[in-house]
Parts: structure tokens; C-alpha cells; sequence
């Protein structure tokens, strides 16, 4: 089979591996119709995720049609099916306390014992995501080996096509989770660092649940327009004085919940975040973290902290004098898909939810090192990849966030906006 | 099963030491590095070069000084309740002391009646070759051992009580010196089963042997952590994780017994996968 593949930092081609078969007897072996590249794709991509090894097969976010079943598996033959990104057991203390990400007995025991050294206790297998998390092959592949199949795939009805159901498999349940996590309460403020995938739909979330007001904090413009689209307020941290305007959006009280979407390789250089880069440049330390630290100074007192980000090792000047004398509130975790999915699935089914809004391309899985590329380098035209393992190398078509953003005059990128005038600044 | 206690007419040999398998032994007078402590700093301080010396330099000054060092020494301790092999102390006597507890979600006498089948023990074990029971209340493993050796131990049950503890220690004629205990009691708020191993054994090669072994990852408290997580996802979730994606790449915990595999192979259809593409 061909599957994208893992050769270093920044470098990721598409090779032929063998097909996998079932070996143990839960498993289940799903043929991909439509997979995705992840933002945390992009943590591997630049090599500041540890244990990702040269030769393994990348991706996590995949759905398709199961042709192979193991004994003990539930799935039949046939069947069309979203697949967590998370492997759960289902019989372990986390996994009955609906903890799937916390699952004990699906990272392989020889593959616990590093993440036992780093983080105390080892994690739950994922899919395509380094040797911390098992080194299970991934889902940017033609055909991937489901471990507990049982347990994990969710069956999707024929009238639903991928492109809405594919994101149950992780960045939906995602948003939707960090949502959850900052708690929505009526009249709550929820700011929302970070337009990418997940914060669009931490945001969108954070509305279906009743949140008063949504903000989202970016630099892109078109991933901020967006996140516009779905009723969000915006705020361009390269023309905007973060902290301040925020309070002035809250009458001065600051945000109810904040949910930090960026995760390790924050941008720009405020917020103690340029020694951060170099540190992680030169490989000793981990973990930028210029977003959660402005995300802790800008929450209320008393409020809540939700990180659905991704971070993957240790960080220096953690606000834990903010953390501590504000009261708050921190909330994190990998998300606890099959905790979610099913509720999500009947919000896609009754029009409640946008899932296909932000894809700007589908190609094919051939062309995939050209979308980990444009992913990572354009962010602004590419805020989500689809990629069609089925599809001849070169066809590559638009989605929503592209075809409908450019017919918004005003929306896209335009010239950068003159400097404000003395009318425009007084303006409310 | 009756309880047997002819073994203990035997020579027992010079160990445990004091509460090595029970609780801790601090209240007890046990040996305490004494003032040498600091010379041997010194020492490695010389051979380690300026950078050590200077924080050495820096300990001295602001360090605590000679009296209150030996004050501190010499302050009675409290017997803390934490188990014995957790102590500050890499050996008991001859005897290396390891142990790990892990809480499965399944009833005791389950998990006692599978550990007690000693044919299931190289299922979730790695590194035991074969077990066996060749009469009752004699048990012989063949271990695996680093550098592709095998070694035979063969042991006495020494206390067996069914539901609760299964404990075993070497006969004069094994290749090992070992002694051990699996013991299972009730998690509380109904999680399951704590299931608490317990092993001494008297490294071949001593301290060498042991770091050799270490580095092979056949050292028991290597082994008895991933073993003990094996037996956790053989009961609770019925097969034992991999991220091998052919079954002719899976170790033996995956072939599981020949019944699995006769399942198996007979749900496995390779014509079900089309030929890859390329």
C-alpha cells in the first residue's frame, strides 16, 4: 500500500508498505476513503515532537470502508467508518470513567516506558503520532490496522458524505471538548487563541453551547475571517493590543474561559516566547508557550484555562503566581473522542454543526508532502488539507474555505489597512 | 491447596534482611552511610574536574555545615509506610528487591486462578521461556537471560492461598537464588484486583550482572513492570497491545495461544485487501 511516511524534519514522502493484516483479535483493517493533515501533523513535521522515527507512517485523522474483520471485532465487512485518533481498550479504569485518551492498554508495554520517564505515566496508543504514543502506523495510508475495533470506529450512515464526518476521528470532538472544558456558562465571554482547525471549532462550540460572546485570536486574516463567518468576534494580534482590547470587550472584568489552540510552536516574540524558540531551536527545551502564558494573564479572576494545544515536553516562566493568585481553573488533555462522538454525529445529521467550512483543499494522497508544505508555510490560503488516497496523483480541488471566502469581498487578504485615523480610533 | 510447610525446615539462606518484604526498615538500626560520604564526594569531585570542585566550593559555603550534617544523621526517623523495596537502598543484603503493583479490573480469584496455571505465565511474560508444574508445588520456569542465554530455575511453592497470594522460593539446585510473592487483594471502591509482586533474587555476577542485565532490559524490575501491564491488558482487554501491522512481525504475546491463531487465520481473507498499488 502507499502511505505517507516520515524521513526527518521537514521531510515526508509517499513509499509502498506492506498491507496490513489482523493480528491480534479485536483488530479490524479499514481501506481509507478520505484522510486528513492535522495541525499537530505539524509538531512532527518539525521535528519538536519526540519519538517519531524514520520509516513511520503518519496521520491520524482518517475514515473509510472496513474490509477485514478480526474474531472479536464488532465491525462487519462493508461497513463506513470514522476511526478516533485515540485507542482505547474500553475495559480499563480510564476507559470506563470515559477517559479514552487515558486508555492503559493500548500503547504497547515496550513503548510505555518513555513516556513513563517524561511524563510519569505512560499514554494511550494514537495513531501516526511518535513512540510516545505507541508508534501505531498511521492513517495517511491506503489501508490501517484498527486495534479495538469494537471499541473505537463509529459507523456512519451512507447519506452523510466524508468530507462532514471525517473530523469526528479528532478535530471536532477537539473543539468541541476544549468548549466543554472551559465550561460555557450564560453571559460568558470565551476567547479562543489560535484560528486554526481546532480553535474554529473549539469557537464554534463554544457558541452551540450558549456562550454569550466568542472571540478568536489570530494573524491570518483568512483564517480569522473564518472564524468571522461563524459568528466569532476577531482580533488581529498584529494590529491589536491583545490584553487591553480584551478587557475592554468584557467591560473590564476579562474573558470568563480562555482556550489556548496554538500548543507548542507559538508565533511571534512577545510574551517570553523569542527565548522559547531559540531554546527549542537548539533543542533544549520543548515547548513555546507564548499563547497560554498571554491566556492566563487575560482570563478573569476565578476563570477557567482550557488547552486543547499540543505540548509535548517542558516550558519555562509558567505563570503559576497568575495560575494561583486569580484562582484558576486548568483543563487539558488529549481529547476522549468516543466520550463525544456520538452526540456530535446527530449534530452534524440535524444541521446543528459545520464541519466542512474551513477545508480549503482536497488532493490526493500522492500530493500529500506538497500539502504538509503549503499546511505549514501558507497558512493564511491552507487552513485544512483532505487528502484522497484514491485520487491520481496532481487532481487537487478548492473547498468551502476558499471558494466561498473568495466570493466575500473584503474577507481576503487585502492590502494591509492604513493606519487608523483619530474618527476611527474614537469610534466604538 | 494445603499449606506445606516442610520448606520450612530447610536452611534458609542469609536473607531477607530485615523487613526487605515488608515495611520499611528505617526504624530499624540499619547501616547508614556514614562520614565517608563526604570524602567519596571529594573524590569524585577530583576526578570530575574544576566544574565539580567549584560547586563543591559553593556547597561547602552554603551547604549545611560538619555539626548539623551529623545532627541531621543522628535525628531519629519516623518508620514511614512505604513498602520496603521503595527504600533509598539499591540492595538488601546479597539481595536485589523489586516489586510493582498494578490494579486490574477483574475479581481476584480470576486473576489468582490464572497466575496459579503456570502455563499462562510466559503468555505475559517476555523474558520466561517456559513454566511448568512438573509436581505439585514444584514449579520450573527457563528464563531468558542477556546474550542469548537461558537460565533453569526451579522452585518450591512456599505459601499458596487461593484468591490471595502465591509465594515461591528457589530449591538449593536452581541456577538462580530467588524468592518471591504475587499477592492480590480487592482494589477498594470496586476497581478491580491490586495485584502486588514481590521478587528478591541474588543477581548472577552481582552488581555487574545486574547492571548488564539492565541494560538487555532483563532486569526483574524492568520486567516485572512491563510483564505485570501485559497480565492488565490480557485480562482486562483481552489481547496484548502491538503496533505491528503484519502478523509475521508480532512476538509471541500476540500469537497468543494456538487457539487465537486458528482464529485468526481462519477470519483472515487476504484476498480481502486488494494487491497494493503499487
Amino acid at each position: 500500500m502507499r502511505a505517507l511516511t516520515y524521513h526527518g524534519k521537514m521531510k515526508v514522502q509517499v513509499d509502498s508498505h506492506p498491507d496490513p493484516q489482523i493480528v491480534n483479535p479485536r483488530d479490524a483493517i479499514i481501506e481509507v476513503t478520505s484522510t486528513a493533515i492535522c495541525g499537530s501533523d505539524l509538531h512532527l513535521f518539525d521535528g519538536v515532537i519526540p519519538g517519531v522515527l524514520k520509516g513511520d507512517i503518519l496521520g491520524h485523522e482518517f475514515m473509510g470502508r472496513v474490509v477485514e474483520v478480526g474474531p472479536k471485532s464488532t465491525l462487519e465487512v462493508g461497513q463506513r467508518v470514522v476511526v478516533p485518533f485515540t485507542i482505547s481498550c474500553g475495559a480499563c479504569f480510564h476507559c470506563r470513567n470515559q477517559e479514552f485518551s487515558h486508555c492503559d492498554n493500548s500503547n504497547p508495554v515496550e513503548k510505555q516506558d518513555m513516556s513513563e520517564t517524561l511524563y510519569g505515566h505512560s499514554m494511550a496508543g494514537l495513531f501516526g503520532y511518535s513512540h510516545l504514543t505507541g508508534g501505531y502506523p498511521g492513517g495517511q495510508a491506503e489501508f490501517v490496522r484498527v486495534p479495538f475495533s469494537d471499541v473505537g470506529p463509529i459507523v456512519i450512515p451512507d447519506h452523510i458524505p466524508d468530507e462532514q464526518a471525517l473530523f469526528l476521528s479528532d478535530i471536532l470532538p477537539t473543539g468541541w471538548m476544549a468548549a466543554d472544558q472551559a465550561t460555557v456558562e450564560p453571559g460568558d465571554t470565551i476567547v479562543v487563541w489560535g484560528a486554526g482547525p481546532v480553535g474554529l471549532f473549539a469557537a464554534q462550540s463554544a457558541k452551540v453551547m450558549g456562550a454569550e460572546q466568542v472571540i478568536v485570536i489570530d494573524h491570518y486574516p483568512r483564517r480569522l475571517a473564518l472564524a468571522r463567518k461563524m459568528g466569532a468576534k476577531v482580533i488581529d494580534r498584529s494590529q491589536t493590543n491583545v490584553l487591553e482590547a480584551l478587557m475592554e470587550m468584557t467591560g473590564g472584568q476579562g474573558p470568563d474561559a480562555v482556550i489556548d489552540a496554538v500548543g507548542m510552536e507559538s508565533h511571534g516574540f512577545g510574551n517570553f516566547n523569542l527565548p522559547d524558540t531559540i531554546k527549542q531551536k537548539v533543542g533544549i527545551g520543548a515547548d513555546r508557550i507564548g499563547a497560554l502564558r498571554e491566556a492566563i494573564t487575560a482570563v478573569r479572576k476565578g476563570g477557567r484555562v482550557s488547552v486543547p494545544g499540543a505540548y509535548g515536553g517542558m516550558s519555562d516562566k509558567f505563570p503559576t503566581g497568575a495560575l494561583m493568585e486569580k484562582g484558576l481553573t486548568l483543563r487539558t488533555g488529549q481529547t476522549h473522542v468516543q466520550r463525544y462522538y456520538r452526540e456530535l454525529l446527530e449534530r452534524i445529521e440535524r444541521g446543528e454543526i459545520d464541519t466542512t467550512f474551513l477545508i480549503s483543499h482536497v488532493m490526493a494522497l500522492e500530493d500529500a508532502p506538497r500539502g504538509y508544505d503549503q499546511f505549514r508555510n501558507n497558512q493564511n490560503e491552507w487552513t485544512k488539507v483532505v487528502l484522497k488516497p484514491k485520487w491520481e496523483k496532481g487532481r487537487q480541488e478548492e473547498g468551502r474555505a476558499r471558494t466561498e471566502l473568495d466570493m466575500e469581498a473584503g474577507v481576503a487578504a487585502g492590502p494591509r489597512p492604513a493606519a487608523l485615523s483619530t474618527e476611527e480610533a474614537l469610534h466604538a | 491447596m494445603d499449606r506445606d510447610d516442610s520448606w520450612l525446615d530447610e536452611p534458609r539462606p542469609s536473607w531477607p534482611p530485615h523487613g526487605a518484604l515488608e515495611g520499611h526498615h528505617f526504624g530499624a538500626p540499619a547501616p547508614r552511610p556514614g562520614p565517608l560520604t563526604e570524602r567519596r564526594v571529594v573524590a569524585a569531585a577530583a576526578t570530575l574536574g574544576l566544574g565539580a570542585l567549584v560547586g563543591l566550593a559553593a556547597y561547602a559555603y552554603l551547604g549545611p555545615s560538619a555539626s548539623q550534617s551529623k545532627r541531621r544523621a543522628d535525628a531519629p526517623r519516623l518508620t514511614d509506610d512505604a513498602p520496603g523495596r521503595t527504600a533509598r537502598q539499591a540492595r538488601f543484603g546479597d539481595y536485589a528487591v523489586t516489586g510493582r503493583s498494578v490494579t486490574i479490573d477483574r475479581p481476584r480469584e480470576e486473576i489468582y486462578a490464572f497466575w496459579r496455571d503456570f502455563a499462562n505465565l510466559p503468555r505475559f511474560m517476555e523474558n520466561i521461556v517456559e513454566a511448568g508444574e512438573p509436581e505439585p508445588g514444584l514449579s520450573t520456569w527457563t528464563i531468558r537471560a542477556p546474550l542469548g542465554q537461558t537460565v533453569k530455575v526451579r522452585s518450591r511453592i512456599v505459601n499458596d492461598r487461593a484468591g490471595e497470594q502465591i509465594a515461591w522460593r528457589s530449591t538449593p539446585d536452581s541456577q538462580i537464588e530467588t524468592e518471591g510473592k504475587v499477592m492480590f487483594r480487592d482494589a477498594p471502591g470496586g476497581r478491580g484486583t491490586i495485584v502486588e509482586t514481590v521478587i528478591a533474587y541474588k543477581p548472577p555476577m552481582g552488581a555487574l550482572g545486574q547492571a548488564v542485565a539492565k541494560l538487555f532490559s532483563a532486569e526483574p524490575s524492568v520486567q516485572a513492570r512491563r510483564d505485570l501491564k501485559r497480565l492488565k491488558m490480557l485480562l482486562e482487554a483481552g489481547e496484548i497491545a502491538t503496533n505491528v501491522n503484519r502478523r509475521d512481525k508480532a512476538n509471541k504475546a500476540q500469537q497468543g495461544g494456538p487457539s487465537v491463531q486458528a482464529d485468526l487465520s481462519r477470519s483472515a481473507t487476504p484476498t480481502a485487501i486488494p494487491t497494493a498499488t503499487a
